[in-house]
């Protein structure tokens, strides 16, 4: 063990300085070239910095609300409720959302509910929702905006990413560009 | 085809082909042949031999290169534990973030050395900047290295009977620093600076700044924690480390930030392990034997990852219960931009292989789904993280050679060498000390827990709970580092039990392998003839098959009916 010890510590301080320190260092410099200059995605609107890749919380009626989060949406932390599938709690949870949201939107279908507006996202800080889960909540936001709902399809049409390329992957909404969208159509 | 699927077929695919000549590439790396970035790296590896007075052109045998690669990360053990306890004073801490407790600290460090990346803590508030790149991104280049460096000792104990120079293979096993350094050096740091980029330019940050706090659209008060993050992700993929830079690790926005990072991070995970078969096939010129090793891994992965996607899809029959729509699959604790297709895919190959990142929440997957996420790591034959898969498949390939002796009649030999008791011992020992680690520890768990619930581990109650700390020993004992999260595992039981569990994980697997190779490459070479049982063929691949999936079953089946499968049926 000993004839190793040396050249072992000698390596170890020479992979720092060249694994953590010239690579982090090379990529901080990089970063500053990318469009975002190694921050993330954000969006500037009226003086006002968001995060467009971070979920907030959206829980007023003229707001299309964000999926449920773990983490009270605060950036600070991330995670689920690492709930199991059968877990009595998760379903009292879920079901809790369910009539919250019938309370909301009263003229909806329980069966209309994309599972994923009532389900904790993994990050607690996603930012989509699908274009169905968007889509059920445009009845409330034209009655509370006294909007055509016509006009609202349109909205979300427009801010439907397909898929990768055409081909991979699920349709989203990001929940932050399309609210900053309804407050602009006034 | 729905496009979730496309994307995971794409994927998988695109993964493949390019393993095969990655894998050339890496065989002559290690090989010492020419390749592309002599001019680049040839230097720099040079500089390094020549200031830490090593020779790496000296061959070393099997126990010296054991006895370097303990040294080295004892080294790096201690470095770890140093820097996560005194982080709080440490330089570059912008959050103001404090040190971490002894215990804590030691299941961090050693679960960083060992390339598991468990984690009791998150990366938000319980880590530095300084932590992140100077602690874990560094052992997570390292730990690879080393796994790597292992792995391509193997390699060249099991060549040919004699090269050029007429010495048996045992006299030329290479230097372990060699390996060690050009696996990252020619292999790892490249590929994740790629990477890297490309998060870069997909959202993922890089920045020396701290926390932001930002007023939100309703007025909310929030904080967005920063830092360094894309060349820390780059790495944890690339070396099957699976550390998450913030807690929620690939989930989180900003880590993953697209259904493109997504592939681009399944890609990155998967690559090197894929290559390094192929890899060993390049190196000893028997492709067939690789593709014999692909196979057999390809078919155990496939048989997790397609039902995981089926579940995931399908979508929570108690939430189904509830009436509403589950078109987008089980969402709780999955992510919208990836899906519930992705998600099931990544949650078997990030557990087959070593990486343990998550995209989704592993504790809030189908039953089943987490029935095959515990066997994935249970088997922890199929790919296997980088070097120590290879590893790992060849201690069953040992037993399979034995076994397939004793049933036909002939001395069990592995390319050219008599495979006799010493080795078949070690074998056998490095196969059960798995099951050992994993049920010791889940039983010492729930006997605990039941005696004292006010414990308060579990975040799920009935079988859940045990799967919760099954899970944890069953991702410490196979290195891997995911976690049914709900578990209150920052605690001196967890901290001090996984991280016992994590270093014989480790080093028994890798000191075996090494035993039996160095042992093998000893022995005279026996040319094949006629009474020599071949095991480049379809028919040995089906028994190494069965020989993995047999220890599994008798092992683990009453732990999985516990948990998972009295899940599944009780609901």
């Amino acid at each position: 063990m000993r004839p190793h010890l040396l050249p072992a510590l000698k390596l170890t301080a020479l992979c720092l300085l060249f694994f953590s320190g010239l690579y982090t260092l090379a990529l901080l410099g990089i970063a500053k070239l990318t469009p975002n200059g190694g921050n993330a995605a954000t969006v500037e609107v009226d003086g006002r910095v968001y995060y467009t890749d971070l979920a907030q919380r959206f829980s007023d009626d003229h707001y299309f609300w964000s999926r449920p989060s773990a983490v009270g949406y605060n950036a600070v932390g991330s995670g689920g409720s690492n709930k199991g599938p059968t877990n009595p709690d998760l379903l009292a949870a879920v079901q809790a959302r369910i009539d919250t949201f019938l309370v909301h939107d009263p003229g909806v279908a329980r069966s209309a509910i994309p599972s994923e507006l009532v389900t904790a996202s993994g990050s607690g800080l996603d930012p989509h929702l699908s274009p169905a889960a968007a889509r059920v909540q445009i009845a409330r936001i034209a009655g509370r905006r006294g909007l055509d709902p016509a006009a609202l399809e349109k909205l979300v049409d427009a801010h439907t990413r397909g898929p990768l390329l055409g081909l991979f992957g699920p349709s989203t909404v990001n929940v932050l560009e399309l609210n900053l969208a309804l407050d602009a159509l006034h | 085809m729905d496009t979730e699927i496309l994307g995971i077929v794409t994927l998988f695919l695109a993964t493949v082909v390019l393993a095969v000549p990655l894998g050339r590439y890496i065989a002559r790396v290690y090989a010492g042949e020419r390749s592309l970035l002599d001019p680049v790296m040839g230097p720099v590896e040079r500089f390094f031999f020549r200031i830490a007075g090593i020779d790496a052109q000296r061959q070393m045998t099997w126990k010296e290169h054991l006895k370097a690669l303990l040294t080295i990360n004892l080294v790096w053990f201690l470095w770890a534990m140093f820097v996560l306890t005194n982080q709080g004073w440490l330089p570059w801490n912008p959050d103001g973030n404090p040190g971490m407790g002894a215990d804590l600290a030691f299941n961090t460090a050693i679960s960083f050395v060992v390339n598991c990346n468990l984690q009791h803590y998150s990366g938000e508030t319980g880590a530095t900047y300084f932590s992140q790149v100077f602690a874990l991104l560094f052992l997570q280049f390292v730990s690879a290295g080393t796994g790597m460096a292992a792995a391509a000792m193997v390699f060249k104990a099991l060549r040919g009977p004699a090269d050029r120079t007429g010495e048996r293979p045992a006299a030329r096993l290479g230097n372990f620093y060699d390996h060690f350094l050009k696996s990252m050096t020619r292999v790892l740091l490249p590929l994740s600076l790629l990477v890297a980029v490309l998060l870069l330019l997909n959202g993922t940050p890089q920045t020396a700044a701290g926390r932001d706090r930002i007023a939100t659209l309703q007025g909310d008060t929030v904080e967005v924690a920063r830092g360094p993050v894309a060349g820390f992700v780059a790495i944890k993929h690339l070396g099957t480390n699976g550390g998450g830079y913030y807690g929620a690790n690939s989930a989180h926005p900003l880590e993953n930030p697209s259904y493109f990072t997504n592939m681009l991070e399944m890609w990155a995970q998967m690559i090197v392990p894929l290559a390094m078969v192929f890899a060993l096939g390049f190196h000893l010129r028997k492709k067939r034997f690789a593709w014999m090793v692909f196979g057999v891994m390809t078919v155990g992965f496939l048989a997790l990852a397609v039902p995981n996607m089926v579940l995931e899809m399908r979508g929570n029959p108690a939430i189904d219960a509830l009436g509403v729509d589950q078109g987008s699959g089980a969402m709780e604790g999955k992510e919208v931009r990836l899906g519930a297709a992705a998600s099931g895919f990544w949650s078997v190959a990030t557990t087959v292989i070593s990486t343990g990142s998550v995209n989704a929440m592993h504790d809030s997957t189908m039953p089943l789904s987490g029935m095959n996420e515990l066997l994935a790591m249970m088997t922890n034959a199929f790919y296997g993280g980088v070097g120590v898969g290879i590893l790992n498949f060849f201690v069953f390939i040992i037993l399979a050679v034995f076994i397939s002796g004793l049933m036909v009649g002939r001395t069990p030999e592995l390319l050219g060498r008599k495979v006799e008791a010493r080795e078949v011992k070690i074998a056998v020992i490095v196969t059960l000390l798995h099951p050992l680690l994993i049920l010791t520890g889940a039983a010492l768990a729930a006997y605990a827990i039941t005696r004292h619930p006010d414990l308060g581990w579990l975040n799920n109650p009935g079988p859940h709970g045990f799967s919760e700390m099954l899970y944890e020993y069953t991702s410490s004992a196979a290195n891997n580092g995911s976690g049914f999260e709900g578990l209150g595992d920052n605690t001196p039981w967890w901290n001090i039990s996984t991280a016992i569990v994590l270093l014989l994980g480790r080093f028994l697997p890798i000191i075996g392998p090494l035993a039996i190779a160095g042992l093998l490459a000893g022995k005279p070479y026996v040319p094949a003839g006629a009474g020599t049982l071949r095991t480049d063929t379809a028919t040995f691949g089906v028994v190494v098959f069965g020989v993995i999936a047999i220890v599994a079953a008798l092992s683990f089946f009453p732990a999985l009916a516990l948990g998972p499968i009295a899940e599944h049926f009780s609901r």
